[in-house]
């Protein structure tokens, strides 16, 4: 009886082996064959933060059919330094991009946008109303970890309050997520009370959530860069996309979602 | 990708070819490799990366020692609730019939088939602020969502499937005429499930705690999602993982290696467990 056990046991174990290593990546295939339509594919590694502009975009760009790979800007950087190879990198700040043509692993970088870092908070919700409210004790703040841009500028803003107020800031952060969707996530699920991101994002929520402006003196200056990637499958169709970014279709459907011009 | 249940696949007896032609055995052959090689380079890439030195290196950095502590902490909660609980309720399962069952036991194995993301957002639909259950919660000044007990919950969800098949598999095994005498020599059903279902059924209901200790060590979608990621109270190793692949590829792929070489000894004991279970039933 125990003998014959121990096939669907090694059964159970190879199911257990690939249920465990399944993990909800946002890393899309690196093809660079054809489309359908006879239009090569442009792979566009962009932060999460561009997802809906970026969308409206690839609709309209008619060189080439736009592929979106949305994530975190420093997990996309960090698969590039691994060796993936998209056409263009879209990240929500210009480190990352300096940095990765420091490595000389894309072109050079152009700032094609910038945004505002907001406190957002549930639209029905009435327990933040200012950033001195995140400071009291109990409330759940959401942000972004110290490498992904919007958790990088949250920093920033931190930094220049005063010692005190920082750690009562920081003692409100219950969760540090990979990007700015997942703020989005466990603010409009009611799971947090506050949450630093983009002004954009708040407005792509269609009134799910409210934004709550910083003090001039704490806003960071949130610059947005863009690249083609060293060795990408399709450069000119990956240029025209960089190009339409910074003055043509693309332009447009940024500032209609909220970005300011680059400064 | 899916994750068939187990319990009753049992793939008939071969009878030897002897005229099996070339071709078919270099078929096989090259079959074989080919399933081998792509199994096995991905975990062989994890550790032809790392040294030995960069992986005891990795075990000084605050963010990786923090999530190993909470992943042996979330892990040894989850797996005990799963025991305390399932195992009773497997026995149930296992002993009576009724009408419905079919599908009793269908629901409860959903989790094993069902991805991470939506196993975290079916637990924020229940078990979150908004969710159906919120409300209870909240009344009973209960907060899983950003708490160590959310990573808990998650793993407990995830992973008690596994356990609850294998012990009811185990439980259904049972010669029924052991139960019986153990009733007629005076035992009442909770002595005879003390003290002979459950060491009959031991070895069984150790390979499941095992396999549903790896799933939960292993849990990374559902945590992040219903429980969220915060150094020492909801970042478990995989999210670490996670966090440093952004950060720290070396540190990422060290962290990789610890729980790679975790899971192969959790795979090992379970088959030295019941390996020498099929060998002392074997002179019954």
């Amino acid at each position: 009886m125990r003998g014959r056990r121990s096939i669907p046991l090694l059964v159970a174990l190879l199911t257990l082996a690939a249920c465990g290593s399944s993990k909800s990546n946002t890393t899309t295939s690196n093809g660079s064959t054809s489309s359908s339509s006879g239009k090569p594919t442009l792979v566009i590694s962009a932060a999460a933060s561009l997802k809906k502009a970026f969308t409206t975009y690839g609709t309209q760009f008619s060189a080439a059919s736009a592929r979106f790979s949305f994530a975190g800007s420093d997990m996309l950087a960090a698969q590039i330094e691994q060796g993936v190879r998209p056409d263009v990198f879209a990240s929500a700040n210009t480190k990352l991009p300096a940095m990765l043509y420091g490595k000389g692993l894309v072109d050079k970088p152009v700032v094609f946008a910038a945004n505002k870092l907001v406190l957002a908070v549930p639209a029905g919700s009435s327990k933040v109303k200012s950033l001195a409210d995140v400071e009291k004790p109990g409330t759940v703040l959401v942000v972004g970890t110290p490498t992904v841009p919007v958790g990088d500028y949250t920093n920033t803003v931190l930094a220049r309050l005063t010692p005190a107020q920082h750690r009562a800031v920081l003692a409100s952060v219950k969760d540090r997520e990979p990007d700015v969707t997942a703020i989005v996530g466990k603010l409009s699920q009611g799971a947090a009370d506050a949450g630093f991101l983009y002004i954009t994002d708040v407005k792509a929520t269609d009134g799910k959530l409210k934004a709550i402006d910083l003090p001039a003196s704490l806003q960071p200056r949130v610059a947005y860069g863009v690249a083609v990637i060293k060795g990408a499958p399709h450069p000119s169709q990956a240029q025209q996309f960089v190009a339409g970014l910074v003055s043509g279709a693309g332009r447009g459907d940024l500032r209609a979602d909220g970005f300011l011009p680059p400064s | 990708m899916t994750c068939v249940p187990t319990g009753s696949y049992r793939p008939p007896r071969p009878s030897v070819a002897r005229t099996r032609p070339l071709w078919f055995a270099l078929v096989l052959a090259l079959a074989s490799a080919v399933t081998l090689a792509f199994l096995f380079i991905p975990v062989l890439g994890i550790f032809v990366n790392t040294s030995v030195a960069r992986l005891v290196s990795s075990l000084g950095n605050p963010e990786s020692t923090d999530a190993l502590r909470l992943s042996l902490e979330t892990t040894a909660i989850a797996v005990a609730v799963i025991a305390l609980v399932g195992t009773p309720a497997a026995y149930a399962l296992a002993t009576r019939s009724f009408r419905g069952k079919a599908v009793l036991v269908t629901v409860i194995e959903l989790p094993l088939v069902l991805p991470p993301a939506v196993a975290g957002i079916a637990l924020l639909a229940a078990l979150g602020p908004n969710g159906i259950l919120g409300g209870v919660l909240k009344d009973a000044h209960i907060t899983l969502v950003f708490q160590t007990a959310g990573v808990v919950v998650a793993q407990v969800f995830v992973a008690s499937p596994f356990y609850l098949r294998m012990a009811q598999t185990a439980f259904a095994g049972i010669d029924r005429s052991l139960l019986d005498t153990s009733r007629t020599l005076g035992s009442t059903e909770a002595g005879s499930f003390a003290r002979v279902a459950i060491p009959v059924a031991l070895p069984a209901l150790t390979a499941g705690l095992a396999l549903a200790w790896g799933r939960a060590l292993g849990e990374f979608g559902a945590t992040l999602m219903f429980a969220g990621s915060l150094q020492r109270v909801t970042q478990t190793v995989p999210l670490a993982i996670y966090d440093e692949f952004a950060n720290d590829f070396p540190a990422a792929l060290a962290l990789s290696a610890i729980l790679v070489i975790v899971s192969a000894a959790v795979l090992i004991a379970v088959r030295f467990v019941v390996g020498t279970a099929a060998l002392g039933s074997a002179g019954r």
